[in-house]
């Protein structure tokens, strides 16, 4: 499969405290197309998502070797401004997390972070990207009112829009719809399906079958090694590995 | 056991009861309005006006509320969001420390280092004279005393805002400090303030400490570096005529008893908040 | 923000090596062992022994009284009461509130109490005011001990056949004991350390208590009506017994703290 590679792992390597999370990862995951992570849990699927927005910064006694390129530049280089590499990233999480606003100023929290204080501009965003979540319908008549009055598979999607406000280049799905009920989770998915055409995505999944669906290129952890990666299509029809031949069939999990 | 559980319950309302009889006497005698507000007290002469007592305390922990807000909360912020976990670790026993330190070892330490300074330095920095015995001096001290409590419980209410409300900030490129102010600020902004309120009214009632600095002349203080004369230094400085002049024990009952309505009226506020935050732990 | 922390850091430096300068130079033999000689007040000569020993008297009695009261409390409360019980809670609520009451208002309520009784300021009274002050801590901190232990050893003893009480005693108390302890210390550190609670129920005196009706004297008052004087020999005893009392609390709070560590080290959960 040809691509042009949008974040670039080179050796890398995350112990927490004495316990090595990470073993030498090297990969490269493709621009606009669906990575999927998989793996059992505990085996550094998160771990190595969390690295790409350097949230793990914030783990008590984190030791990172290698390097993470995205767009070529070197995201652990200690020089480097972390809150413009996160601007490029949105982060989904497994438990959706409002914050402690009304849901316009959920959306427009990160616009605002970064600058943008013009009233006119903010409402354009806000309702642009509820409407590319596919919230508006519900709360169009609510803006102002709670986050937290929204059911879990709406706060999820007003997560979704408040992480594409800040207008990033990556998404990044840490077990995005494991919350969910699953016709809320089949929204995100299809919403998944239609941003890939602008966006990176990049998500961690413990449910094989949402891999199947979704995913264009595929990364298989096991025990924080890098078993086996590659197109989609390869991997769940031609696995080379033989943990990868068993993770498949439903053995290890 | 049912018994004395239920006898502990009722503590607090036993004491109000026991103090209220005992100031029957005096409420009897001089309408609330006079007691409250007149400014004379002279008991010998049957003249009980509170109100300079009043506003003693009242400028007194209003010193110390203004001076331990800023330096505790920022120590709270700094431990709870900033600070490596060994530092944390080591500054909260340090602080907790202070917490047990009595009220007299703090006045002698107020009388031999604050009061000096006040009078020696402090005062005629603004051109004025004052004994060092003032306001500021008890508000200085009070304030290092309700320190621990601040930050105590700021940090079991930052303890309670979840991580990941953190987590959702910082990864759509805010910075820790705009984290802080607009995230956890507002989750823990009720608890934190309970946490003053309840520092507050540890400041209100305390005694000894600013019984020893505060100067203790019964006229209502016009400014930081006048002496005061707070109520609770009242009660404990008079105990010993008490009982001779008439009505002079049930006017220093009744001030016990208005410190005590005022001092639960706040815990009972702090509390309720507090328990609410103390449910999103779990 | 570092420097917020560090200043409120460093005034605990600044009052610790204060009492230290000012009281390690007075404290001497005869210091500890002996009475103050010529009336509180005036007397130059003598040494605080009065006011360790009545301290130590009062605070061990209000303790001992104390735990009298809180223990078999704080046992209903976990072991008898139906869970969530609204006594229960009013219970926990009202200890918190009582927490928070000013030392002064135990001390004129004792009093109170006293002027009921017929009682002279004394021994007794200082321990009913002194006991009423640190109830509230040491219920509450014992009571925060004793939920820690699990209900799966209650019900392992009921199932064995015991009876509550039995359970209690043998189960719980011993399970929680050096959180007991850790309890009973640190509301004794709050105890002796406090003077508003004193000032009107236990008097003062030059000598050593020898009856729970006479006066005592207590560390706290020493000092402060000692440095009230204009002697400097009289002074130097309020510094002296500043010292005594900021090094026995340190030590009750250093030896509570490493108990605490201790017991927490065994609840796995």
């Amino acid at each position: 499969m040809d691509f042009k590679t949008h974040i670039s792992v080179q050796n890398l390597n995350v112990f927490y405290g004495i316990e090595q999370a990470l073993k030498n990862i090297n990969v490269n995951i493709p621009e606009k197309k669906i990575t999927a992570i998989i793996g059992p849990s505990g085996c550094g699927k998160t771990t190595l998502l969390k690295s790409f927005n350097r949230l793990i910064d914030s783990i008590d006694e984190i030791k990172v070797s290698g390097k993470v390129l995205v767009d070529g530049e070197n995201i652990f280089n200690p020089k480097v401004e972390v809150t413009n590499i996160r601007k490029k990233m949105g982060l989904l999480s497994q438990k959706p997390y409002p914050l402690p606003m009304s849901i316009y100023d959920n959306v427009a929290y990160g616009p605002r972070i970064h600058g943008i204080k013009d009233k006119k501009k903010l409402n354009k965003i806000v309702d642009h990207y509820i409407k590319e979540s596919s919230l508006w319908d519900e709360v169009k008549d609510k803006l102002h009112t709670p986050a937290s009055k929204l059911s879990v598979g709406q706060q999820q999607r007003l997560c979704l829009a408040r992480g594409l406000a800040v207008e990033p280049e990556i998404i990044l799905g840490d077990e995005p719809t494991s919350a969910l009920d699953p016709k809320s989770s089949q929204r995100i998915e299809q919403r998944f399906l239609e941003l890939k055409k602008q966006y990176t995505i990049v998500i961690v999944t413990h449910i094989l079958r949402q891999a199947k669906r979704l995913a264009d290129y595929v990364i298989f952890l096991y025990l924080g090694e890098l078993i086996e990666h590659g197109p989609a299509g390869d991997i769940f029809n031609n696995p080379k590995e033989e943990m990868t031949k068993e993770y498949i069939k439903g053995i290890i999990s | 056991m049912l018994l004395l559980t239920i006898f502990s319950g009722l503590i607090v309302f036993l004491m109000a009861f026991g103090l209220y009889q005992r100031s029957r006497p005096i409420l009897a005698t001089k309408p609330l309005n006079e007691l409250l507000f007149f400014s004379s007290w002279h008991p010998l002469r049957g003249e009980f006006g509170f109100f300079p007592f009043i506003m003693g305390s009242l400028w007194v922990t209003g010193v110390a509320v203004a001076i331990a807000i800023p330096l505790s909360l920022l120590t709270a912020i700094y431990l709870s969001e900033y600070a490596h976990r060994t530092i944390r670790e080591w500054t909260k026993p340090l602080i907790d420390l202070l917490a047990g330190i009595p009220s007299v070892v703090y006045g002698v330490w107020a009388v031999l280092v604050i009061v000096p300074l006040i009078k020696d330095n402090i005062a005629p920095l603004f051109n004025r004279f004052s004994t060092g015995y003032s306001v500021l001096a008890g508000g200085v001290v009070l304030a290092i005393m309700i320190f621990p409590i601040i930050i105590h419980v700021s940090l079991e209410v930052f303890r309670s805002v979840p991580y990941e409300v953190r987590e959702a900030s910082l990864a759509l490129g805010a910075t820790k400090w705009q984290t802080v102010k607009y995230i956890v600020m507002r989750k823990a902004l009720p608890g934190v303030v309970a946490a003053i309120v309840l520092g507050l009214s540890r400041a209100f009632g305390e005694t000894m400490a600013v019984l020893m600095v505060a100067g203790n002349v019964a006229k209502v203080p016009s400014s930081v570096l006048d002496p005061a004369y707070p109520l609770p230094a009242l009660i404990a400085n008079n105990y010993g005529e008490m009982l001779s002049v008439p009505l002079y024990d049930s006017a220093l009952l009744l001030a016990s008893l208005v410190l005590l309505l005022v001092v639960l009226f706040f815990n009972i506020i702090s509390r309720i908040v507090l328990t609410r935050v103390e449910r999103r732990i779990q | 923000m570092i420097a917020a922390t560090l200043i409120i850091l460093s005034s605990l430096v600044l009052i610790l090596t204060t009492i230290v300068i000012k009281g390690l130079p007075a404290i001497n033999l005869a210091m500890i062992t002996q009475t103050p000689k010529g009336g509180y007040y005036l007397g130059k000569e003598g040494g605080i022994l009065n006011a360790i020993v009545g301290s130590l008297y009062l605070a061990g009695g209000a303790t001992f009284l104390a735990v009298l009261i809180s223990l078999p409390v704080v046992l209903y409360l976990n072991v008898y009461a139906k869970k969530n019980s609204r006594l229960i809670t009013f219970t926990r609520f009202s200890f918190d509130v009582l927490w928070g009451v000013p030392s002064i208002v135990f001390g004129a309520f004792g009093f109170t109490i006293m002027l009921f009784f017929g009682l002279r300021a004394s021994l007794l009274g200082g321990i009913i005011a002194v006991s009423l002050l640190i109830l509230p801590i040491m219920s509450r901190t014992m009571d925060e001990i004793i939920r820690m232990v699990p209900e799966e050893l209650l019900d392992s003893s009921y199932a064995l056949g015991a009876t509550r009480f039995e359970t209690a005693l043998k189960v719980v108390v011993r399970q929680a004991l050096p959180g007991i302890l850790t309890a009973v210390l640190i509301a004794f550190g709050r105890g002796i350390g406090d003077a508003a609670s004193v000032i009107f129920t236990a008097g003062f005196t030059d000598s050593i208590p020898y009856s729970l009706l006479r006066p005592a004297a207590t560390l706290p008052l020493a000092i402060f009506f000692q440095l009230g004087t204009p002697f400097p020999e009289v002074q130097e005893r309020a510094y002296a017994s500043a010292l005594i009392l900021t090094v026995i609390i340190l030590i009750i709070s250093i030896v509570a703290r490493i108990l605490t560590k201790k017991f927490t080290k065994h609840i796995v959960k």
